[in-house]
């Protein structure tokens, strides 16, 4: 066939970085899938579910005496951690260029919020001041990033226009924070849903918030009150934006320390125990640190340690998140649409919504524990679970920044619309979601390993059971250094790509 | 309008960093005590807050039960003097023990002299109940309950090693750990797992309450007796309180004889206890490594 000129001959298509990225990350996961235990073991699930089904269509909103004031401290958990933490960020966010500083976020923010809680009860017990800062100091190291971020692309136009002699605190007062404002306010909002999911969860462990309650009526088997939790919190989330309003937020600010509760008196001589017997190592405890023996024990001690608990976690902590971002993945591509403009009239959008709070609010726990009993224990329920309640984040945010696309007027409809207009240009988008994510899904491994799936969540669980404290930490500190590895990897793969770093919202 | 936002924000910042950090120190001549976290909580709270009541009026001094979420948190709270008298498991007495120099065991069930661990597994596993240690469930799915649970750990986790030899993640294909003695058996029922171990005083609650069916679940074989659950006190609490407190807290524990009371237990009555009671348990948690 004779060439057209002006018109070269096909050639071998050529892929973007981003397909190939796509591409790898997709091989990457259908690897893992070979050796992670995905079998489905239960016999007779019906039994269980069919009392799980019953409990949601029937919820007993009567159950749990007191429910106003459960609400309240939940929200007065979330306000007052996610104050402390926006506040903390915020002035950390000014010297986030000291390499101390953005080190210092990346590591509290690679410990999940329960795990801080786990911590914090060691010293303080069930103060309402352990719940405050499980909040508080991850959420300090993520709103850290995420605002010096945002300041830094502060437009700089207005800058330059500034009479000379300005002094920096007014540029910054007058200039810089104005621009960055409304980005700022938006994503403290966005955090303080998130801080909302935080403070219910921080009750699985004992503080009093919707957790509590939830974690009891689940463990029992009370489907009908779990439900009417779970749909008070659905509704508490769904509707933020009708009470959270800019306006009454130093009012609520002002209020909710009051209403965290009572707790138990914190006594300085645990907090100075903690410090300076449980977590060192036990071989050093008492032994002479001049003696052979006690060092030999101490590398017998971390070398178990590492062999036979943080490598084995670390296994299945790569398998898990590799897995569960690749799916995260494929829901979200398959969910946006539901809640897009481009593809859906109000009716069905609302549905959308309705499914997709519904499982964003549902934490992954408990997700994980009603598949767990459907499917009996391996990867599988934890995977499920933390793609639907990650997947429906980032479908969320998709669809929304979907509809901001501009389309020709003769753009095509349906499936067309769907493969060849809009996923192309949300695409990048949403890989910058999904990357964000990352390190977030990782972090929830470790959650579901306290339900039994042998993350290092898991044998950290173990330590703390056993009170063996410096083992815990040995293994937070393990889990940290990943997160923290992980989270380096995604900032580099965003920038090669060149996605926005305003993702920071996921 | 951002001006009076940010002064407002800012005003409500200090009022919390202000007012954020006070802890009432509501407790601080409350004798408060806790539980370990077996059973529902719903029962817990009902048993406990009769309990709290009948010990503030024997004791002439108030006292309030709290409850937590986890064996650990228990110990925890004993160890951080945020709790004084707790009613512990075998094995979380000992560590709360271990950790608090100068506590004692006062007082045990008549029941917890003798306590039983049920091995249960599921019909479709073909395992019949019988007097000998069932080999059969090498290569099954296993589950335990609370890592922290005597009866639902400590116990069945010795006898599988001592009767196979071998670790339990070596002899069953899958090892979980349900969370406590009513979800072992829901796993067990619905057959997540093949096979469990669970409490024996748990099992006959639900057994009782209808929600076991045994055309799915059935007991297999029943451990030796242990010793299990106490009331732990701190050793400073006379100090704290007046002289004699301990021994006065013992009697009014061994006095409890309010029927109803007892049955919430479910326990026949208290009697005295010992630590060297507990020397048992200690010994065989020593020996699987649960405690250095």
């Amino acid at each position: 066939m004779a060439t057209v000129p002006g018109i070269s001959a096909p050639t071998a298509p050529r892929y973007s970085p981003v397909v190939k990225t796509s591409a790898a990350f997709v091989a990457v996961a259908a690897g893992c899938l070979l050796f992670a235990d995905i079998s489905i073991t239960t016999l007779d699930p019906w039994s269980e579910m069919k009392r799980i089904a019953w409990g949601a269509v029937t919820p007993d909103f009567g159950a749990v005496a007191g429910l106003g004031m459960v609400v309240l401290q939940t929200i007065a958990f979330a306000l007052c951690g996610v104050a402390l933490g926006a506040v903390g960020g915020f002035l950390l966010s000014q010297v986030f260029h000291l390499g101390a500083v953005r080190w210092t976020c990346a590591s509290v923010r690679a410990i999940h919020e329960l795990f801080w809680a786990l911590i914090f009860m060691q010293v303080l017990g069930l103060s309402p001041l352990t719940g405050v800062l499980a909040i508080a100091i991850p959420y300090a190291g993520i709103c850290a990033k995420v605002y010096a971020e945002t300041l830094e692309e502060a437009h700089l136009p207005a800058l330059r226009s500034l009479p000379s002699g300005t002094g920096i605190v007014s540029a910054f007062f007058f200039v810089r924070l104005p621009d960055v404002w409304v980005h700022i306010k938006n994503y403290t909002s966005y955090r303080f849903e998130c801080g909302l999911r935080s403070s219910a969860v921080l009750g699985f462990i004992g503080l009093p918030t919707l957790g509590f309650y939830l974690e009891t009526a689940f463990s029992e088997g009370n489907y009908s009150e779990a439900a009417a939790l779970m749909i008070i919190f659905y509704l508490l989330i769904a509707t933020l934006r009708y009470w959270m309003r800019p306006k009454l937020v130093g009012l609520y600010v002002l209020i909710a320390p009051f209403l965290l509760g009572g707790g138990a008196a914190i006594d300085m001589s645990n907090i100075v125990r903690f410090l300076t017997v449980d977590v060192v190592p036990a071989p050093l405890r008492g032994g002479g640190l001049l003696e052979g023996r006690t060092w030999s024990g101490l590398g017998d001690w971390a070398g178990t340690l590492l062999i036979d608990q943080a490598l084995p976690g670390m296994v299945a902590t790569i398998l898990l998140t590799q897995i569960a971002l690749v799916a995260t993945g494929v829901l979200a591509l398959a969910l946006f649409p539901l809640v897009s403009k481009k593809f859906f009239g109000p009716v069905t959008r609302t549905v959308g919504h309705v499914f997709l709070v519904v499982m964003r609010s549902t934490p992954e726990f408990i997700l994980a524990y009603i598949f767990l009993q459907l499917w009996g224990p391996s990867m599988l329920p934890a995977i499920v679970a933390l793609s639907l309640h990650n997947g429906a984040i980032i479908g969320h945010l998709v669809g929304r920044f979907s509809d901001e696309v501009r389309l020709r007027p003769d753009s095509p409809r349906g499936i067309n619309l769907y493969g060849f207009e809009i996923v192309p240009r949300v695409y990048g988008q949403f890989l910058a979601f999904l990357f964000y994510r990352w390190e977030v899904i990782m972090r929830e491994t470790a959650i579901l390993g306290i339900l039994g799936i042998a993350t290092l969540g898991f044998f950290v669980d173990s330590a703390l059971a056993d009170i063996r404290l410096d083992r815990a930490i040995f293994l937070i500190a393990v889990m940290a250094a990943f997160n923290v590895a992980v989270d380096a990897l995604s900032r580099q793969i965003r920038n090669r790509l060149r996605l926005s770093t305003r993702a920071g919202q996921a | 309008m951002m001006r009076s936002r940010s002064t407002l924000l800012l005003f409500s910042l200090v009022s919390l960093l202000l007012f954020g950090g006070v802890t009432p120190q509501a407790f601080a001549d409350t004798f408060v005590f806790t539980a370990i976290p077996d059973e529902d909580e719903a029962r817990l709270r009902q048993r406990f807050n009769k309990v709290a009541a009948y010990l503030s009026k024997e004791l002439g001094v108030e006292t309030k039960y709290v409850p937590v979420k986890s064996y650990a948190a228990a110990v925890t709270a004993f160890r951080n003097n945020q709790v004084q008298l707790a009613w512990f498991g075998g094995l979380s007495g000992v560590r709360a023990r271990n950790l608090v120099p100068g506590s004692e065991a006062i007082a045990q069930g008549y029941e917890d002299q003798a306590f039983l661990t049920y091995f249960i597994a599921h019909a479709s596993t073909g395992l019949k109940s019988s007097g000998t240690f069932p080999a059969g469930m090498a290569g099954k799915t296993f589950t335990f309950g609370s890592k922290g649970s005597t009866s639902g750990r400590l116990m069945p986790e010795y006898y599988v090693r001592q009767n196979f030899n071998k670790a339990p993640d070596e002899v069953f294909t899958k090892v979980g750990f349900s969370g406590n003695h009513a979800k072992t058996i829901a796993l067990v029922q619905s057959g997540a797992y093949q096979v469990g171990a669970v409490n024996f005083k748990v099992w006959e609650n639900n057994l009782k309450s209808g929600k076991i069916d045994p055309a799915k679940v059935a007991i297999i074989w029943t451990t030796p007796p242990y010793p299990d659950y106490q009331w732990t006190i701190r050793g400073d609490v006379d100090q704290r309180w007046k002289p004699g407190f301990k021994q006065r807290v013992t009697e009014v524990l061994l006095n409890m004889k309010d029927p109803d009371l007892l049955a919430s237990f479910p326990r026949k009555n208290f009697i005295p206890a010992k630590n060297a009671d507990y020397q048992p348990i200690l010994d065989v948690a020593k020996q699987i490594k649960l405690i250095d």
